[in-house]
């Protein structure tokens, strides 16, 4: 019985446009290897970190979304801790609601209106 | 906060505001999962030093309060949102 898991990852600045692709290959390969049918990748790109992560202010942040049978996340984070250019990971499964709510983010229609303001402004 | 009835002369307006009804924004919006990635919406629910706002300020119910626990937590993890800020907003 497959689940749907979230993985993002973030690389070290440092490394130059071809490394940086070249480690992303990488862990595609990692996941196509265990047999992952991949729903949405999303290269989110340099982003500015909240607080310095091994001294650096910036990150390469990226997004995978699969489905996999339950023991592949583990094993694809012993390599994220392997490898030295990952700052950091994150792998989550998705329940129904966040799965539709991806599929309905994919198709734009998580707009702003559905947000509404807080009944007591927080002081 | 509350001012009391005695000190003020006029009794009724300045009652009216302060006990409005409260209510869980995510049940009434319909919102059923909080995303970890979606950091603006989050920052909402924060207070100045990024910390994560009490449940009798924003009225929201308990289930709900853990999911942005989690999001927030999570969102904090992948240095999204700042453990500790001192003017986030």
């Amino acid at each position: 019985m497959a689940n749907q898991y979230e993985t993002v990852f973030i690389l070290t600045p440092v490394l130059s446009d071809t490394q940086t692709k070249d480690t992303v290959e990488k862990f595609r390969k990692l996941l196509t290897d265990q047999g992952v049918e991949f729903v949405h990748e999303d290269p989110i790109g340099l982003r500015k970190l909240a607080y310095p992560i091994q001294g650096k202010n910036t990150g390469h942040y990226q997004l995978f979304e699969y489905r996999a049978e339950p023991g592949v996340p583990a094993a694809i984070e012993v390599e994220f801790r392997r490898d030295e250019r990952v700052m950091r990971f994150l792998t989550i499964a998705l329940d129904k609601h966040a799965i539709d709510y991806n599929e309905r983010k994919r198709k734009g229609l998580v707009g702003k209106k559905t947000i509404v303001e807080s009944p007591v402004d927080a002081k | 906060m509350r001012n009391n009835r005695n000190s003020t002369l006029v009794n009724e307006p300045l009652e009216k505001n302060q006990n409005r009804k409260k209510y869980c924004r995510f049940k009434k919006a319909g919102i059923k999962y909080i995303d970890y990635k979606d950091a603006s919406f989050l920052l909402r629910l924060l207070n100045e030093q990024g910390r994560i706002l009490p449940r009798r300020i924003t009225g929201t119910s308990l289930k709900f309060q853990r999911k942005v626990g989690q999001a927030v937590k999570r969102a904090r993890h992948l240095a999204l949102l700042p453990y500790v800020a001192d003017s986030l907003k």
